[in-house]
């Protein structure tokens, strides 16, 4: 038996409503106490004037493992999670092959906990091999270890085949993750369709392609009384819409990525790379009501969409440019800006990264509630440093914050009571 | 004139720049029509044409402005594959450069390719022969020449430009340096040809080819790929297409005596434009091609530092 204190920080745990200094015992691998406990630490760390809330959960990630372990693997993967204050995330089934049966995901699952830094819980497929056509067997893929399901990187492009996924997966409560791009309207575009893409003389992808998406699938689900969840939502008119959709009562939630909270389609001026993703950044009034719908629970959820690439698949021009970027190591102090703009309590905040996603995914973690796995992060939400792309843990260079100060950083993260991160270094 | 490094577009030049590099063509159209068509100016120098994408006139003229000029000039059309074009695209880019060229002319139908480029080659010259529907300055400074010699300047002038806007960098490259000279510009197309916030550029916008006529001092016919129309659903046939936005001398009337005519090339007769107003005095087409020489014997000058190329 081992003896944890963390002393001094402000804990905050919003599944608990605690936001108070006080300390946090963890005995082995479980939260013991908050406040006072018997006992004598055999270990201590000093949170004084840091934030310690639940490890982050980081619903939306490309692992890469199996099939393109050069871009990035579970274990690089992890280890940048747990630079970012992630302890769990949910792994996204576009691999090679795909997470479109079961033994894939037993894989995947097994692996993440042989490098045991990280919770790694993959999203099943909706439709073999992603080709939009037949469903998976998500009920096998759940009893593998699959918390939701999606075809991301593609959208369920068919209405009939989204149709039945929904009432499908409505039939067992199991919850269907929408990348919401309508393709005969995207197709060979690379960046928002605007003044921007004008200007440059790129093809564009209209605002429409997401909102026609959003549009038909609440449709389909307020047919299918399905629970359907709207992956990296970049548009305001599709805030809109899931806004509308919940005041109806439909089973409709929603994520949004830091870099559509905090970039526009601006940053892509002189062809960067690095700030090509799907869906793409956009103009300023989207990227506000992104933002308002964070403010007023419309958006649940704060997720990356980490997607790492290969240095040759972004040198390359724009046009042919891979889509995405990294964003484990730097979602936090990104979100953090919300909290130092006034959009969201610093509570709310980490809730949206942190209780929300797990019960929206029934994970049972995001909390510091006595008894709990302790997943803990550490941070100083004052310290400053400066990304650069090469000291990025992730093999995924591709982040369009090369170069800027950030301020909020990690200095401790905890997966099950033991210290994996501590100021800059991983403990294997 | 403050001196440059690259030609990416007319978005990077002011006016100034602009002005300078006109004038200079200016002084090499003679040459281009002595009996003997040669200077010293690039004696030493080696250009490189490299197009990605075919090019008959921009290639040539770039050609005849190097070995006027007594460059060194090499020729290379790069086929681009679909599934290999960046590496492709990067690794001849530094293959070329290290082979210690002063210019490479480039031309591919990715916006961008030059600025992506230049990040990886040292000690080389860019020059944008066309990128994808970005930017294709030479063409610009070329018109403006032209413009040059009918008209002394196009300050206050109305250059109304008709037909794919969307996919053109003749356009985007037009508004952009009239925005810096001070003349005014009409894009003229359906809404299937026109970029998104076209109007940003500070033009006007008219759907209505006739009602954009009146008070064209110019009037510019892009070339339109007729499988580019019917394929992507931009317009219903080229017969629709002449009918509505092609250029004849009937229609051309109601821009008054005075309109020119201009084309970028290859034209596409009875589709864009009608053979009696290509052939007739109104066209400045063929001497567009012409000063497109003397434009690009003053782009390598400039960025070879020979003549005027520094500060001036």
């Amino acid at each position: 038996m081992s003896l944890l204190q963390i002393k001094n920080g402000h804990i905050i745990d919003p599944a608990n409503g605690i936001d108070k200094k006080a300390d946090l015992w963890i005995e082995d691998s479980k939260v013991v106490a908050i406040g006072d406990h018997k006992g004598t630490a055999d270990q201590t760390i000093d949170a004084s004037g840091k934030i310690v809330c639940p490890g982050l959960i980081d619903m939306h990630v490309h692992l890469r493992e199996p099939g393109q372990e050069w871009k990035e693997d579970i274990e690089s993967g992890s280890r940048a999670a747990i630079t970012g204050g992630v302890t769990s995330m949910c792994c996204m089934p576009n691999t090679g092959p795909h997470i479109d049966h079961a033994g894939i995901a037993r894989q995947i699952i097994e692996r993440a906990k042989q490098v045991g830094l990280c919770n790694v819980h993959p999203i099943g497929a909706v439709t073999k091999n992603l080709e939009g056509k037949e469903l998976t067997e998500m009920r096998e893929l759940t009893r593998a270890g699959c918390v939701a399901f999606s075809d991301d990187g593609l959208p369920i492009w068919h209405a009939g085949v989204m149709r039945k996924a929904l009432e499908y997966s409505a039939t067992f409560g199991y919850m269907i993750i929408q990348h919401a791009e309508e393709k005969e309207l995207t197709k060979d575009g690379c960046i928002n369709e605007g003044w921007i893409s004008t200007q440059l003389g790129v093809q564009g992808m209209p605002v429409e392609g997401e909102d026609t998406m959003i549009a038909r699938d609440i449709m389909l689900t307020r047919r299918a009384d399905a629970r359907y969840h709207v992956a990296h939502i970049s548009s305001q008119r599709g805030v809109e819409m899931v806004r509308s959709a919940k005041a109806e009562g439909l089973k409709v939630t929603t994520e949004a990525a830091p870099h559509h909270f905090a970039l526009t389609e601006e940053e892509v001026l002189g062809f960067n790379v690095d700030a090509k993703m799907s869906p793409p950044l956009r103009t300023e009034a989207d990227r506000l009501a992104v933002i308002e719908g964070l403010r007023d629970g419309t958006i649940e959820v704060i997720a990356t969409d980490h997607a790492p690439h290969h240095e040759d698949d972004k040198r390359c021009g724009l046009s042919c440019a891979a889509f995405g970027i990294v964003g484990l190591e730097t979602m936090l102090p990104v979100s953090l800006d919300l909290v130092r703009n006034g959009v969201l309590s610093m509570s709310d905040m980490i809730a949206k990264m942190t209780c929300n996603p797990a019960k929206l995914l029934g994970l049972g973690s995001g909390t510091l509630s006595v008894g709990a796995e302790a997943d803990v992060c550490i941070f100083d939400d004052k310290a400053t440093w400066t990304v650069d792309r090469e000291a990025l843990v992730s093999k995924g260079k591709n982040t369009p914050w090369h170069g800027k100060q950030m301020t909020g950083q990690v200095t401790h993260t905890l997966k099950a009571g033991r210290v994996v991160f501590e100021n800059g270094t991983i403990h294997e | 004139m403050k001196s440059f490094k690259h030609l990416f577009g007319i978005a990077d030049l002011s006016r100034e720049q602009i002005e300078y590099l006109v004038n200079l063509g200016d002084s090499f159209i003679d040459i281009n029509r002595r009996p003997l068509k040669k200077a010293p100016t690039l004696r030493g120098k080696t250009v490189i044409n490299l197009f990605f994408e075919n090019s008959t006139r921009t290639r040539t003229s770039f050609e005849l402005a190097g070995k006027r000029l007594s460059a060194d000039v090499i020729n290379i059309s790069a086929s681009t594959s679909a599934t290999s074009k960046g590496e492709s695209l990067l690794d001849t880019g530094q293959t070329l450069a290290a082979m210690q060229p002063h210019v490479v002319v480039i031309r591919h139908s990715l916006a961008g390719t030059c600025e992506f480029l230049a990040e990886y080659l040292d000690n080389t010259a860019i020059v944008n022969a066309g990128d994808g529907a970005h930017e294709h300055p030479t063409q610009i400074l070329t018109d403006l020449l032209t413009l040059k010699q009918a008209w002394g300047s196009p300050e206050g002038k109305t250059i109304t430009i008709v037909g794919d806007i969307a996919h053109s960098r003749v356009a985007r490259s037009h508004l952009l340096a009239a925005k810096k000279l001070g003349y005014n510009m009409r894009v003229v197309a359906p809404k299937t040809l026109l970029p998104a916030e076209i109007e940003r550029y500070g033009c006007e916008v008219y759907y209505d080819f006739d009602e954009a006529l009146p008070g064209s001092d110019a009037v510019y016919m892009l070339r339109v790929q007729t499988e580019r129309l019917t394929d992507a659903c931009a317009f219903p046939s080229v017969r629709e297409y002449h009918e509505a936005y092609g250029l004849n001398a009937k229609r051309l009337r109601a821009a008054g005596d005075e309109c020119l005519v201009l084309h970028p090339g290859p034209m596409n007769r009875g589709v864009e434009i009608a053979t009696d107003v290509a052939d007739s005095v109104k066209s400045h087409i063929l001497s567009q091609v012409e000063y497109g020489v003397a434009v690009r014997m003053a782009v390598l000058a400039a960025l070879c530092g020979g003549e005027g190329g520094d500060e001036s």
